[in-house]
């Protein structure tokens, strides 16, 4: 298959995430949205790897794939806190980080 | 052949990115994600990234999902509060309509620009391919020689991220309410010992502990 196509799944995954990260008021699936985003930049890279043939794009995967795990931690452990003080898990009403 | 396994493995994507936008089980989202993660690692193997696919599988559907599930199954996915506001009441409408319209539109324009291309190396098949592209030897020889400091500062990033999230989860005093220590404070009373409550008829007889 020529590379293009993989850039096109990759275009439409992203605008997936997007309308995603926009639509839905649970920070549990907008943080999988973001997965969706990421992995979606990974496609693209790893395609446009091949059309090179160098590995530095796979190097570069696999540090966003290292990102991915640090926003995911971050993300959980404030949903975790958030639950914790028995307020709403929804990012409309939850417009402030103050402790 | 590698066309037919890369549209079944496109298709398995994008329908997997539907079902984590659409589906309102914070749990079937999640399983949906890693459908659409193992498609995904099946076009990096026909990309002939071999180690990536690999990492895919093992680090993103296999480590960081079972996180995910363990936080949905301690947050408690369908019943309480997460799915209650597919009615949106205070939600603005606009975001549910035009959150959709914007992303067609982008996802339109990003297709006619990517096919209509006259870019010749996204419509080629990519560059010959030689033995040993994508295995482990060369992504390690990369990630120790080249790149090195980008190695180094995501090592050090995740470790921030870990200390960073035990340091948020971690069960803090007087944030929230803790009925343990209350109950240990208070002992059970037993009935008819001449509290406030019980000479006024607040509290029934024989549940000294209600009123309180």
């Amino acid at each position: 298959m020529a590379i293009g196509w993989y850039l096109v799944v990759s275009a439409i995954i992203f605008c997936i995430g997007a309308v995603g990260v926009l639509v839905r008021p649970n920070p549990l699936v907008i943080l999988l949205c973001l997965e969706l985003m990421l992995n979606a930049a990974n496609l693209a890279l790893v395609a446009f790897s091949r059309m090179w043939g160098g590995s530095d794009g796979q190097v570069f995967a696999l540090i966003v794939m290292v990102i991915a795990a640090c926003e995911v931690t971050v993300g959980l452990g404030l949903i975790v806190a958030i639950y914790r003080r028995r307020l709403a898990i929804d990012v409309d009403e939850l417009n402030e980080l103050r402790g | 052949m590698s066309a037919v396994l890369f549209f079944i493995a496109a298709i398995v994507a994008i329908a997997g990115a539907f079902g984590v936008v659409m589906l309102r089980n914070p749990f079937y989202n999640v399983l949906s994600l890693v459908c659409h993660l193992v498609a995904l690692a099946a076009l990096f193997l026909l990309l002939r990234a071999e180690f990536v696919a690999a990492a895919q599988v093992v680090v993103y559907a296999g480590a960081v999902m079972v996180l995910y599930v363990f936080v949905v199954a301690y947050v408690g996915g369908a019943d309480e509060s997460v799915t209650h506001f597919t009615g949106g009441a205070d939600r603005p409408g606009a975001l549910r309509v035009l959150g959709p319209l914007f992303g067609v539109a982008v996802a339109v324009e990003l297709c006619i620009a990517l096919l209509g291309t006259a870019l010749k190396g996204i419509s080629g098949k990519g560059a010959p391919y030689v033995l040993g592209f994508g295995t482990p030897k060369q992504i390690g020889t990369e990630f120790l020689t080249t790149y090195l400091f980008p190695f180094e500062v995501a090592s050090l990033l995740l470790l921030v991220a870990a200390i960073g999230a035990v340091v948020l989860a971690r069960r803090r005093r007087g944030l929230e309410p803790d009925e343990s220590l209350d109950a240990r404070l208070r002992p059970a009373r037993p009935a008819y010992t001449g509290t406030m409550a019980e000479v006024a008829g607040l509290v029934a007889h024989g549940d000294g502990e209600a009123g309180r």
